[in-house]
């Protein structure tokens, strides 16, 4: 059997905002595992600190104590430039708006993280033909030199997950991917992050949506920066289903 | 992330807001221009006068006639310079190399079937063409014996003959000036225009036909021939304040005036020299102030845009970030579109001053000249200001907080 390999694991994550007058706890000892290949998806009522895990899992905040070990290394304490390098090289971000460039075709928009890379994994050479290939990954073959603004939601989003796999990252971060998009669109996302989650990548996503949650092996429910309940749905064949199941379980 | 890189974002964002570029721009270009303006006018002065020093000379003495009492013209008038005082100078003063009346006129002149209006007449006498480092293109010029006699010869200058005669050979042909017929016995090499003096478009005559013949006034005969200038050239090794006193006390007592309220000016290619300076000098100030002010606001319209633009762009700023972007990448990036919106603009105000030092060499009496070297300390001022003020919004950038600037609707 192979050894397991931990992506993400935290120990007593804590986020205490404004720390003089009136502090908020946002997240108190939190301690989560993520191994390569998870699918997994935190929810939570508004205000639980979904965000700010995320964030904190990201690489976009540091945690006011408690360690976070990213991919073997403890990324709790660096600076400001070893976290960009760590966003760079692990990350792969998709947000609920999408955040592309405005006038900036779908291939640039791709390749953006490779003119990033300090460490230069990438030849400049090959940039063109890697985003090429993901952009045919995400079936956008035929809409490599469009802007933004002429695909539709969906499309962006599809836009926003190549370039977020283009670095070949350890872990997808997923704010509310779905958020934005009719349900039909939403669906075909998640559609495509399960077959990038079947080819082994990592994905964390964060959702209001049990549909969304039921395409994940794993769902972690926080309440008041706490983690609640930690629901495994196993096959996501027939999620709703097998999510009211899992439900019962507990 | 590579320069070009950078540099092609910036051009981008500077490209999607033309016209607010443009609008931002507009300060650097109008000090740029300016610089080069004012360096172009500086030059222009400065090779004005040093044609001035190697085409006269510099220990050259100018006395004029100031009328200081009347009018010209009116009767008891002191008259001002007469013929005779250029005589006196020359006799009575040491130190004295040469000395050149002159006095000019305008008439109509016609040979064969050419006629041309307004020509300038200079009346001078033989040492003229020593005293102005002229040369004869061929014949010869007046003698002293031709003053004498009030011979009617002339000397044309190079383009004059040139539009009387073409190519045919203009010695020994007359030549029609007002009624009096005068006899071609040189012509002037190529001299130029010295100061606002074109030697090329004029004749020459014997001082004495002049005054005869073209300024003839009615008091001339009573007072004596007035003549407007004398030029006194003096020896290389003679003290120039001691032969200016002995001239002025020699004509005070020929016109019978006091030294303080003498009816002639002395004055030196020095004076002449300091004069010219300190009319383009003003207005090469005024060019500074501009410039300088110009830039300054420039730098300030810079800044302000920047901070609008990183305002505008936080949410990519946050994206940038998120994927890997570090502070200096952002620096790097609002700092070079900063710098190449003030170096776009140096640009253009490098060909607004280029443009606008030519136009006002061709329709001022200012000459220009275009100074390579200004144009590179324009774009250096340019750059610099770019750097300054646009690192103030390029920091601020830097320093955003990528969730913060995530969440930045
Ligand atoms: N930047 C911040 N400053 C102060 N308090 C914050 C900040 N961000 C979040 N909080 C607080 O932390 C708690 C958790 O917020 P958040 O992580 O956004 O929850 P969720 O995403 O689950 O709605 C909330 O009480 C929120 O008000
Ligand atoms: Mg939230």
């Amino acid at each position: 059997m192979k050894a397991v390999h931990m992506i993400i694991e935290t120990n007593d994550l804590t986020k205490v905002y404004g720390m003089d007058g009136v502090s908020v706890t946002a997240l108190e000892n939190v301690n989560i595992q993520i191994e390569a290949g998870d699918f997994v998806a935190i929810m939570g009522p508004s205000g639980s600190g979904k965000s700010t895990l995320l964030n904190i899992l990201g690489c976009l905040a540091r945690p006011t104590s408690g360690k976070y070990i990213l991919d073997g290394e403890d990324v709790s304490n660096l600076d400001k430039v070893q976290l960009a390098a760590i966003r760079n090289l692990k990350l792969g971000y998709v947000f609920q708006s999408y955040n592309l460039l405005s006038h900036t075709t779908a291939l640039r928009n791709v390749i953006l993280p490779l003119l990033y890379d300090r460490t230069r994994r990438v030849p400049q050479q090959e940039w063109q033909g890697i985003g090429e290939k993901m952009l045919e990954a995400v079936g956008l073959g035929d809409r490599m030199h469009h802007q933004p603004q002429e695909l539709s939601g969906g499309q962006q989003q599809r836009v926003a997950i190549a370039r977020a796999l283009i670095n070949d990252p350890v872990v997808i971060i997923a704010d509310e991917p779905t958020g934005n998009l009719d349900s039909r669109s939403g669906e075909e996302i998640m559609g495509l992050l399960d077959t990038f989650h079947k080819q082994g990548v990592t994905i964390v996503i964060v959702t209001h949506d049990p549909i969304v949650a039921a395409h994940t092996q794993r769902t972690i429910h926080l309440k008041d920066g706490h983690i609640d309940t930690i629901v495994h749905n196993g096959s996501s064949s027939h999620p709703i289903a097998k999510k009211e199941a899992d439900y019962a379980a507990i | 992330m590579q320069p070009s890189e950078v540099l092609r974002i910036a051009w981008e964002a500077i490209g999607k807001n033309k016209v607010r570029s443009l609008l931002t721009m507009l300060g650097i270009i109008i000090g740029v221009a300016a610089v080069i303006i004012m360096i172009a006018i500086s030059a222009g002065t400065e090779a004005t006068i040093s044609d001035q020093i190697t085409s006269l000379g510099s220990n050259l003495i100018y006395v004029s006639s100031s009328f200081s009492r009347m009018g010209p013209g009116v009767a008891g008038s002191s008259g001002g310079l007469i013929y005779d005082d250029a005589t006196a100078i020359e006799e009575n003063i040491s130190g004295v190399k040469g000395v050149v009346v002159e006095q000019d006129a305008s008439e109509t002149v016609k040979a064969g079937s050419v006629s041309l209006d307004s020509i300038s007449i200079t009346g001078t006498s033989p040492d003229f063409l020593s005293v102005r480092n002229l040369t004869l293109a061929e014949g010869r010029f007046y003698t002293a014996d031709d003053i004498t006699n009030k011979k009617k010869v002339v000397v044309l200058g190079f383009d004059l003959a040139q539009e009387l005669f073409g190519n045919t050979d203009a010695i020994g042909q007359t030549i029609l000036v007002s009624t009096t017929r005068l006899t071609v016995v040189g012509v002037l090499a190529e001299k130029g225009t010295v100061g606002d003096v074109d030697y090329d478009a004029r004749l020459y005559a014997p001082i004495s036909v002049v005054l005869q013949k073209f300024a003839q006034t009615p008091f001339s005969r009573i007072m004596g021939d007035q003549i407007r200038m004398i030029f006194v050239q003096v020896d290389d090794t003679a003290d120039m304040d001691n032969v200016i006193l002995q001239t002025q006390i020699l004509l005070a007592k020929r016109h019978n005036v006091s030294l303080d309220s003498l009816d002639f000016t002395v004055t030196t290619q020095e004076d002449i020299i300091a004069t010219q300076e300190s009319t383009t000098s003003a207005f090469r100030s005024l060019l500074a102030w501009v410039a300088g002010v110009s830039l300054i606001v420039g730098g300030i319209g810079i800044m302000n845009i920047m901070l609008v633009s990183v305002t505008e762009r936080t949410r990519e700023i946050g994206l940038r970030q998120s994927i890997g972007a570090t502070p200096t990448d952002i620096r790097w990036q609002f700092l070079t579109e900063a710098l190449l919106m003030s170096l776009v603009g140096g640009m253009i105000g490098t060909a607004v001053g280029v443009g606008g030092s030519w136009l006002f060499g061709t329709v001022s009496s200012m000459r220009t000249v275009i100074v390579p070297s200004s144009i590179l300390l324009a774009f250096g001022s340019a750059a610099v200001v770019g750097a300054f003020f646009g690192f103030y919004p390029a920091n601020r950038a830097a320093q955003l907080d990528p969730i913060d600037a995530l969440r930045h609707e």
